[in-house]
């Protein structure tokens, strides 16, 4: 292990770090894995035989300079096809903060990958050439991201040095992007200047823009504020797994384990207990051999109730006063991934939190063109890649919230039964 | 547990020990026969540790399974079976040589004892009957795991298809299968190596020692560090001397280098991987130097 070069040595990050996750969203064209390979560089994430392999690669194929896209272009066939395929996930870390990138392709066929990058996602970077401004693809980027409700949304104006850092260039496209955002749910925009391949407002600031007074990339990366996104309120704790040790030491142990999906519990609070509705108190919550005051998203805890009531995996704790309203009909927008259709009548598997249950497809209400917003009531069903309203009737009740207040307990998947694949996924409007 | 009250804030590590417990209750809860892949190295200890948590006080519902090379660190063995007993989990040992004796696997001198571990372990997960088999892969590891699930699907042979994986979104699981097939589940996928390191050092967990500096009898073999061993003859002109170094990853010896370190605690070893110009596996494992698509070769066929 060579040891000797202290210059690059980063800071460690450190124990109380956040996370992040972000999504990107571009294509090959736009300089997305570029990017990544920049930020994963200046941030000294890339190790010397990685690069050193990047190089040669690039090197061997006759380029100029190494193609940062390489380090981030995973399987074989992608790389001799020179496309990223699927999501990929690349992790790097400040300080201050962990990043887990999903990184995921960006034409109209790869809709289900971005799709799935964003579900996780607390943050979409959508890039655009600066030279071509707007596409139809930026467009559908932004849609997505604002349809799985990722809260923090930038717009990186990429290959700022093609068009001589020009300011009026990249306001054009600040106002234009800005304005058909109003069309969409985005809490949260920044549009932002760079070059990936040269650097500029990536990490270090650009000595060629200097009408730019924002953040660099990574300045708002490292403070953009998500400690606030999650829902503090509304309790939501979805019965994972019932542990039962039936040891001689542990003999009436019978906890509730599960990921905190909303809210904060405490010790003593009374609870509900759904679909059943019996009610009890919080007797304790245990995370591995402590007691815990509180437990609040995303902690997965054990909870202990005050009663011997009946629990079961699949089941809902939440407030007597604060829970959400089983249901068997589902209203929701849902992402079709499969290359058979989507039609009504058709019967799946849904899994929504820990309850898995079987759906019936009620109704198609309308196909939404995501790179116009148009709603399409003609049609009769959902193709790969489409996104739709839909109704469904479920066999059991759904404890569901609508996916805009809580992304955890209003999104769903559909599996079809005789493939097992996952062919859709969903996030509720409202159940009725 | 480093809770911040005031804000609810959860730091990044405990965020990741949060989503992992998730994965392995998930599984338990779903799966009919779940096992977990034990590989001595300091991945799959964090795995026992992070499973340890999620069912506590209950013991681990289901029972480890280790491939057992013939070529294994006897330190390694030993922190197996410490953990093995404190835990009392029941441990099921695949060999490599019985599988060769019993001709489920055929060694051909060339083959490396990484790629019969493959057939070995298919072997066994069938024989078991196992439906969900835990492994320690990490994300950051190799390009071709970076786009794994972390519920990836294996087909009745135990391939891997990278090109017809099931999505998978927010935390829910596709768990279905069908008769034959089985499911690797990664509950690690999103530490970095020094996530790992980290949470080792913050849970006090006991790691084989091979991981700390050490002195050592080693030889140079293709630009490695290699352990001397009865198990892995010199090759003419390969000389032995004692050096002071340390593992990184563990595996089969006579692939497995070491490192020249003087980290002998923990917060040593951080510091070290925080100024290491090399990944762990392109530093110390001989069986992914092969091409730059090794890995996802061995992966299709059904490694790790």
């Amino acid at each position: 292990m060579s040891t000797d070069d202290t210059a690059a040595v980063p800071e460690l990050i450190g124990r109380e770090a956040d996370l992040l996750r972000f999504a990107t969203a571009g294509s090959v064209d736009d300089g997305k894995s570029t990017l990544i390979g920049r930020l994963l560089l200046d941030s000294k994430s890339i190790f010397a035989d990685q690069l050193e392999a990047v190089e040669a690669t690039s090197a061997s194929k006759g380029y100029d300079y190494t193609d940062l896209a390489l380090l981030t272009d995973g399987l074989r066939s992608e790389r001799e096809q020179g496309i990223t395929i699927d999501v990929a996930y690349r992790y790097f870390a400040t300080p201050h903060r962990k990043y887990i990138i999903a990184d995921t392709p960006g034409h109209v066929q790869y809709t289900r990958n971005m799709v799935t990058g964003a579900s996780t996602a607390d943050l979409g970077l959508v890039l655009v050439d600066a030279r071509q401004g707007l596409t139809e693809q930026s467009r559908r980027h932004a849609v997505i991201l604002s349809l799985l409700r990722v809260p923090h949304l930038v717009l990186a104006v990429n290959k700022m040095d093609l068009v001589d850092y020009d300011q009026e260039t990249f306001n054009r496209i600040h106002s234009e992007f800005t304005q058909f955002a109003t069309k969409l749910n985005i809490p949260d925009l920044e549009v932002i200047p760079i070059s990936a391949l040269k650097g500029d407002n990536v990490v270090e600031r650009s000595e060629h823009m200097s009408w730019y007074s924002g953040p660099t990339l990574m300045h708002h990366l490292e403070h953009v504020h998500v400690a606030s996104d999650r829902d503090l309120v509304d309790v939501r704790f979805p019965v994972q797994y019932v542990v039962r040790p039936k040891s001689d030491e542990h003999h009436d142990y019978r906890g509730y384990a599960g990921q905190v999906a909303g809210g904060v519990l405490k010790p003593g609070d009374e609870v509900v207990v759904l679909p059943s509705g019996m009610t009890s108190r919080i007797a304790g919550i245990d995370l591995f051999d402590k007691e815990v005051s509180e437990a609040f998203p995303p902690m997965s805890v054990t909870v202990r109730l005050e009663d011997d009531v009946d629990v079961s995996r699949g089941d809902m704790i939440a407030r007597p006063s604060n829970a959400p309203q089983p249901s068997q009909d589902i209203d929701a927008m849902v992402c079709w991934m499969t290359p058979q259709p989507l039609r009504p009548r058709q019967k799946l598997a849904i899994k929504h939190t820990t309850r898995t249950a079987r759906a019936l497809v009620k109704d198609i209400q309308y196909r939404l063109d995501v790179n116009t917003l148009h709603r399409d009531q003609e049609t009769k069903e959902l193709g790969l890649n489409e996104i739709g309203r839909i109704q469904l009737r479920t066999t059991q009740p759904l404890l569901c919230d609508p996916y805009s207040k809580n992304r955890w307990t209003g999104s769903f998947i559909l599996i079809d039964e005789a493939t097992g694949v996952t062919v859709g996924a969903g996030m509720i409007n409202s159940g009725s | 547990m480093s809770v911040t009250h005031a804000d609810y804030r959860l730091s990044q590590l405990d965020q990741l020990e949060a989503e992992s417990i998730h994965i392995f209750r998930e599984v338990a809860a779903e799966f009919e026969k779940p096992v977990l892949m034990f590989s001595g190295g300091k991945d799959s200890i964090v795995m026992m540790r992070l499973a340890e948590k999620a069912f506590y006080p209950a013991k681990i519902p289901f029972p480890v399974l280790q491939v057992d090379t013939g070529l294994d660190f006897p330190e390694v063995l030993a922190t197996r079976d410490n953990w093995v007993s404190r835990l009392g989990v029941r441990l099921i040992v695949a060999s490599v040589e019985e599988a060769i004796a019993n001709g489920v696997v055929v060694d051909d001198g060339k083959t490396s004892r990484n790629r019969l571990q493959i057939g070995t372990l298919l072997n066994a997960l069938e024989e078991g009957g196992f439906t969900a088999a835990f492994g320690g892969g990490r994300r950051d590891e190799e390009k071709a795991r970076a786009k794994e699930r972390v519920y990836s699907h294996r087909d009745e042979f135990g391939q891997w298809d990278p090109k017809n994986q099931r999505p998978e979104l927010w935390s829910l699981y596709n768990g279905r299968l069908h008769e034959g097939e089985h499911m690797r589940i990664f509950p690690i996928s999103n530490w970095t190596e020094l996530d790992i390191w980290d949470y080792i050092g913050r849970e006090e967990i006991e790691i084989p020692s091979i991981y700390y500096s050490h002195r050592r009898r080693v030889f140079q073999r293709d630009g490695m560090w290699l352990s001397e061993s009865d198990l892995n003859p010199l090759r003419e002109g390969e000389e032995v001397v004692e050096k002071t170094v340390r593992f990184r990853t563990v595996g089969d010896l006579s692939l497995t280098g070491c490192v020249e370190s003087e980290a002998d605690t923990i917060e040593k070893i951080i510091a070290e991987i925080a100024v290491a110009t090399v990944t762990e596996r392109g530093a110390t494992r001989g069986d992914d130097r092969f091409s730059e698509a090794a890995m996802e070769d061995r992966k299709k066929e059904g490694y790790f």
